[in-house]
């Protein structure tokens, strides 16, 4: 926006609110503020009287509390910030950041970890299930290996276990052993 | 009877459930954070674009036949790395313990990393993101001091999460907070490795996928941003004129092969697990040529990112120099441009040249804002943080950058577990009754509690140390005895028939003349080139020491002698082992067999490790 006379009746009026604000009393008037050294770059200098006595101006102390207190207010109403709107000399308090009463990591760190424990957890036990079921296979295998025969058959001096039943060929001749006799 | 067919036998070892895991488990391994961090920084100070002819050369004739020699070690031997190496001959078993030495180590420090990547993490839920604001100092009136003189992006790494020392031998406390994340770290790599293969082989799917999707968002995201040009153009340059520097040469070569995580004895885990009838020669191919072109995509949207910093950078310095000057001279807003900037202070120059001196305005020099280049956790942490708070939505990006760090590195960690897992699951000391799950879960117990010095105030310092001593001499020397050991003490020629018997083809020219001389003679070289660069100057590291007078830059300091002396230690353990246990072998031998008759090593081969 441009800076013209009505801005600085704005200025004007800011800083007398805020003398206002800071003594407690109502006398100051937007009359009381003068502006004077405007330069292009919107730069320049004001003073603050005091009416009530005789044309003295107000200490710069003063104005300066009283600025510093309103800074906020007289920031807003021109739409601008600490950066943007100086007051030189003046410094400015810096409102600390707003810490949350846990901080946010310690949330997202819970719920991470929560997570991790309990797939561990169910990682474990789904082993500890696993491991029982096949040992329970197993002694049930062993039980009915018991029951059946244990002594050991021999055909023509080697044991039978060592000849590979399994991958011999079948004698076609004998195949269908079972159908040839009638059953009974 | 007939002879009975060719039953495979059940040997009970697991496998993979597919070959694409078995591939995707390699590639994440090869790809890690080195892949972000460290190519596109040497990209960058060797000369762009010019920098890939000494890295594929050393591609060529280092990294990949190193790779398929490892691969086709361990399909063939089908044992962790001890097993495999005591297999081939027990002279050469100390190979096998140092392959597993450097894995301990290197697990131990690189999960570290992920822990500093995981607190990043968890805090890039805030708003605003934490590293992007100063913390006001105690009577509220500025900002912290510390933070003030560097950046807020310095002070959150250096300060609110190292909490670091000025000097590596002050100690400092434990941080609660590190100690936190790393309890999950190791929680998460507990839950991932906990059946071996089993378990990773899923998790994989994720960890080593995800990070290209990521690449590929910040890919876009980061050609949209404003200077991302510029950076391209600046990493992509060629200047030819550097490879005149040996330099070059020789961070190619270590490059690649700390790049394909060789030597570590996780790939000849990985590649045990396999059927024995796999075309080898074809993996290692494919990870390797993989493992390269991800650096290259990775690299890109890092640069893109640089550009975009160096450029937000340089137009900071101009605004700032713009304001003062407008405010000395009282001109109107909007009177001096960056455009016209030159212009302006030309002829504000020759006009009033000491209203200007007195100003004392930098000099904002768009070229050496793109020089200031970083590799490693610099990048990551400093670099990359302050890039992206200044992209709009910076939570998402934060987020999604550390998740894609997080998933690189565990990747990685997989390979080291299963380096350290598979030879001890294979040890006959440890009994077959003990569950798997207990293994790992002592591995990782133990590892944590060793690596809680690394969440010490001094913990980056020895982390560096680790980084630089026992994750790259070792493995040089463990490389070099793997292929001497393959292709002159079992004989290149029976190595030969047990490839063709896996892949169906002779070993053709190209891996006959790179295992037998080239890439002996090239590590052979490097090794040498890497001690003499090493012992040149005494070994320093740059400490952040806010009580220094160049503060924020970083103090210079070297390492006390009891630290030289643990450095030195880091580098010569895994490598020592070779020796000593061939010394031992020998002196087992010549104390069973009283005849002066040499007994010589039992035959073995391929065919004969199954059955």
């Amino acid at each position: 926006y441009t800076w013209d006379a009505n801005e600085e009746y704005l200025f004007k009026a800011m800083v007398a609110f805020a003398m206002r604000k800071y003594s407690r009393k109502s006398t100051t008037q937007i009359s009381n503020v003068l502006l004077c050294n405007v330069t292009d770059r919107v730069s320049f200098w004001f003073v603050v009287t005091d009416s009530s006595k005789n044309v003295t101006t107000v200490p710069g102390s003063e104005v300066e509390a009283a600025i510093r207190m309103n800074r906020n207010r007289i920031n807003s109403a021109f739409l601008l910030s600490e950066k943007t709107l100086q007051f030189l000399k003046i410094t400015s308090t810096l409102s600390p950041p707003v810490e949350p009463s846990t901080p946010v990591w310690l949330i997202v760190f819970g719920v991470v970890l929560c997570l991790i424990v309990a797939a561990i957890v169910f990682l474990i036990v789904a082993g500890i299930q696993q491991r029982k079921k096949k040992n329970k296979e197993s002694t049930e295998r062993e039980n009915l290996e018991e029951k059946g025969e244990v002594t050991v058959t021999v055909e023509n001096g080697s044991p039978c276990e060592a000849l590979d039943l399994k991958a011999g060929h079948v004698n076609g001749v004998f195949a269908a052993d079972d159908e040839r006799f009638t059953s009974l | 009877l007939s002879v009975p067919p060719e039953i495979p036998k059940e040997d009970g070892r697991p496998k993979w459930d597919n070959k694409f895991q078995y591939i995707l488990s390699c590639i994440g391994f090869a790809v890690g954070l080195g892949n972000v961090w460290r190519f596109p920084y040497l990209c960058q100070i060797h000369g762009g674009g010019a920098f890939l002819i000494p890295y594929f050369i050393a591609l060529l004739f280092e990294g990949i036949p190193l790779l398929y020699l490892e691969l086709a070690l361990g399909q063939c031997l089908r044992k962790g790395s001890i097993g495999a190496w005591n297999t081939i001959s027990p002279y050469l078993g100390g190979v096998g313990v140092g392959s597993w030495m450097v894995s301990v180590l290197v697990s131990l420090y690189y999960n570290t990393v992920l822990t500093w990547v995981m607190w990043y993490f968890i805090n890039s839920f805030q708003e605003p993101l934490p590293w992007s604001v100063c913390p006001l100092n105690e009577n509220r009136t500025g900002l912290n001091k510390e933070c003030y003189e560097s950046t807020a992006v310095n002070y959150f790494w250096y300060r609110k999460t190292l909490n670091i020392t000025p000097d590596v031998t002050e100690s400092g406390t434990l941080q609660w907070w590190l100690i936190l994340c790393l309890a999950t770290c190791w929680a998460i790599v507990y839950l991932c490795t906990i059946r071996g293969i089993e378990t990773t082989g899923k998790a994989i799917y994720v960890t080593a996928i995800f990070p290209y999707l990521v690449l590929t968002i910040f890919l876009i995201q980061g050609l949209t941003l404003p200077g991302a040009t510029d950076g391209l153009a600046y990493l992509f340059t060629p200047n030819l004129s550097t490879l005149k520097n040996p330099r070059v040469w020789l961070d190619a070569a270590t490059q690649i092969f700390f790049s394909l995580s060789l030597a570590f004895g996780g790939l000849i885990a990985f590649s045990s697990y396999n059927p024995p009838k796999n075309d080898c020669e074809k993996d290692a191919v494919t990870v390797a040529i993989v493992n390269s072109l991800t650096s290259l995509y990775a690299s890109i949207p890092v640069f893109s990112v640089l550009g975009f910093k160096a450029t937000t950078g340089y137009w900071d310095c101009l605004d700032r120099n713009i304001i003062s000057i407008i405010n000395e001279f009282d001109l109107p807003e909007e009177s001096i441009l960056r455009q016209n900037y030159t212009t302006w202070i030309s002829f504000l120059n020759s006009s009033h040249p000491e209203k200007i001196a007195g100003l004392k305005l930098k000099s904002c020099d768009f070229q050496e804002f793109l020089d200031q280049s970083v590799s490693g956790t610099g990048l990551a942490f400093i670099i990359f943080t302050q890039a992206i708070i200044l992209m709009p939505g910076s939570q998402a990006w934060a987020i999604l950058f550390f998740i894609m760090l997080f998933s690189l590195g565990l990747s990685s960690m997989f390979g080291n577990i299963e380096g350290v897992f598979t030879p001890l699951l294979e040890l006959r000391i440890i009994s077959k009754s003990i569950p798997k799950e207990l293994l790992s879960g002592i591995i990782c117990l133990i590892s944590f509690l060793i690596a809680l010095c690394f969440t010490l105030g001094s913990g980056s310092y020895w982390i560096d140390i680790f980084d630089r001593y026992a994750g790259s001499l070792p493995l040089l020397v463990i490389a070099f005895f793997e292929v001497i050991g393959v292709v002159y003490v079992y004989k290149i020629k029976r190595f030969s028939e047990d490839v063709k018997q896996m892949t169906g083809r002779k070993l053709n020219l190209y891996w006959q003349i790179t295992w037998r001389f080239i890439s002996p003679l090239l590590l052979l070289i490097v090794f040498m080139a890497f001690v003499i660069l090493q012992i040149q100057k005494s070994p320093s590291y740059a400490a952040w020491n806010p009580k220094y007078e160049g503060f924020p830059m970083k103090e210079e300091k070297v390492y006390p002698p009891w630290v030289l002396a643990i450095c030195v230690l880091l580098a010569i353990l895994p490598c020592v082992f070779v020796p000593l246990v061939a010394l031992l072998q020998l002196i087992k031998r010549m104390r069973r067999s009283k005849e002066p008759s040499f007994v010589p090593p039992e035959v073995f081969s391929c065919q004969g490790a199954n059955g």
